[in-house]
């Protein structure tokens, strides 16, 4: 008996500890990200950004929100569908959280090595857009509910694009294990001197990544594209009725969001856990380095659109996702799988 | 087709260009002032809080007179002969308490009208913007520093004097009444004896009628 209990609790708590890690890294990379965004945001309009909070440029602010967060009350709509209302935002950022599964963080570590990985974790992230009509219906308010449709109809529509340029890569790739994508790209062949990486070996896969990008700043609801949230200025869409550590669930989640499919876009397009110099400072301890830097880069991108440009309206919205993307992404998709066949 | 390619690039043109002006000014030190911890100097002739060195203060009711908004209110009291006030820093006599000098900040409306007429520079405009109270009384500003004891003392010894240099006044009225009566009584007097002279016909007080004319004149 207590072998077989043995035998079950072994892998269990190996599990526990590999989930762990992008947990950590997951919660580290939120709170530095959204005291980076608030600082990013005022140096881009002469601002200071927080300061008060912590010592350095008040590099404490996300642990005081966190803690503010913590106190405020609970509050719960008398008519809303409790159960559901409270399950919402713990989906949504478990269905990012998931998909870290997939993601190999470096050339030692992969939370897990399946063959079907790109497609486990688009499945994944499609939960997303279930958490959000969830919160939108369950609140029982009608602008809860409109801002939760819109919201859906966008992550619905830009999943196509995302897709579509995904399957890019994946025709080159021919694989959709993530880890074997990462190591295809090692090496620096290009032109001598660039790195193996796919954004470099093919003219259709840089309008494979713009796409991509598009649709997922689209997908993670970052301006210009976060319309029906606007968290920041306007009513907040599907969270207007969330408050405290429920919407801090919810940015949370965005967060990840974010991290998640700069992550992806690294691992697809820049090579992932590779050095961009070849042999120079490789190893598993500086492709995580790497990699992160790689993704950041992309959030930091993310960030620095959100502070340029004004949002888009609904209609321009879904005009830019079904008339140009789309058809645009399959294009491409043919052009690269015909690039593939002729080189 | 070549249209909407064209219209792809300029969309792609104007988000590059907005995204380098965005990056230029990530690098540009930032225009904030930290307000607790820095503060903002107000510039010279800037009108801000009014403050008066009650010490220079004549007690001349110019400032009053000349506020728009009447926030302004003093109350004087003439000084006794026995006390001597002093003279301000620019040399004018002081001849009045100062029994209350209130100004309502609250009614100020920062037209600095009443710095200009004041003939000692006591009434000025500091350079303080930060008097923001809860209660709007706290905004009447009491300069005069008399004490309540001292002002009634003030005022009782006015009244007295007042009263006095009155009487006296009242006296020398008095007095001058009389003399001008006795005058009269002596010209009447003169003339009759004039009248009688002529009869006489003699001229022996004609010097003497000259100095009492005299005395008349002074």
């Amino acid at each position: 008996m207590f072998e077989t209990i043995g035998n079950i609790m072994a892998p269990l708590t190996a599990i526990i500890i590999h989930a762990a890690i992008p947990l950590t890294i997951i919660l580290v990379y939120a709170l530095v990200a959204i005291w980076g965004e608030r600082k990013i945001a005022g140096f881009i309009q002469d601002r200071l950004g927080p300061m008060r909070v912590g010592g350095f440029h008040g590099w404490a602010q996300s642990i005081a929100d966190l803690l503010k967060l913590i106190q405020k009350e609970d509050i719960i709509p008398t008519d809303a569908s409790r159960f559901l209302f409270k399950f919402a935002p713990f989906m949504m950022f478990a269905a990012s959280y998931a998909a870290f599964a997939v993601i190999p963080f470096s050339s030692d570590y992969i939370g897990s090595n399946i063959n079907v990985g790109v497609f486990y974790l688009l499945a994944v992230t499609s939960i997303l857009t279930l958490s959000v009509i969830m919160a939108g219906w369950a609140s029982n308010n009608k602008w809860s509910l409109l801002g939760g449709m819109r919201s859906a109809a966008q992550m619905v529509s830009y999943e196509v694009p995302t897709i579509a340029t995904v399957l890019t890569v994946i025709v080159v790739a021919g694989s959709l294990n993530l880890m074997t994508v990462t190591e295809m790209q090692s090496g620096n062949d290009i032109l001598g001197f660039l790195p193996n990486w796919f954004i470099f070996q093919n003219p259709f896969l840089i309008v494979a990544f713009i796409i991509f990008f598009i649709s997922i700043l689209a997908e993670s609801h970052r301006v210009p594209f976060d319309l029906p949230e606007s968290e920041s200025e306007l009513v907040g869409g599907y969270q207007t009725e969330y408050s405290g550590m429920r919407w801090a669930m919810f940015m949370l989640a965005e967060y990840a969001d974010m991290l998640l499919l700069s992550l992806l876009g690294a691992t697809l397009f820049f090579g992932g856990w590779n050095s961009p110099f070849g042999e120079f400072m490789a190893g598993p301890f500086w492709g995580f380095f790497w990699f992160m830097l790689k993704g950041l880069l992309l959030v930091f991108v993310m960030m620095w659109i959100r502070w340029t440009l004004p949002r888009y309206r609904v209609d321009q919205l879904m005009h830019i996702c079904w008339s140009i993307l789309i058809p645009l992404s399959f294009v491409n998709l043919i052009l690269v799988a015909l690039w593939e066949m002729i080189f | 087709m070549a249209n909407q390619i064209k219209e792809g690039w300029l969309t792609f043109k104007s988000i590059f260009t907005g995204m380098g002006i965005t990056m230029r000014h990530l690098f540009q030190p930032s225009v904030t002032l930290q307000y607790p911890d820095e503060r903002e100097e107000l510039p010279p002739g800037a009108r801000a809080q009014l403050y008066v060195n009650i010490d220079d203060c004549i007690g001349c009711n110019l400032c009053a007179r000349a506020c728009p908004v009447n926030c302004i209110d003093i109350e004087t009291v003439k000084a006794t002969d026995d006390v001597d006030l002093g003279k301000t820093s620019t040399g004018n006599p002081k001849r009045f308490w100062l029994t209350r000098f209130n100004i309502d900040m609250a009614k100020c409306m920062y037209c600095d009208l009443c710095v200009h007429p004041c003939p000692t520079d006591c009434i000025t405009m500091v350079p303080e913007y930060e008097y923001s109270e809860f209660d709007r009384t706290n905004f009447v500003y009491h300069f005069s520093n008399l004490s309540p004891e001292m002002v009634a003392e003030v005022k009782d010894k006015a009244e007295e004097e007042a009263e006095r240099k009155k009487r006296e006044k009242e006296e020398m009225m008095r007095k001058k009444a009389e003399e001008k009566k006795k005058k009269e009584e002596e010209a009447k007097k003169k003339a009759a004896e004039e009248e009688t002279k002529k009869e006489d016909e003699t001229d022996a007080d004609d010097s003497t009628n000259k100095n009492s004319e005299n005395d008349d004149k002074e």
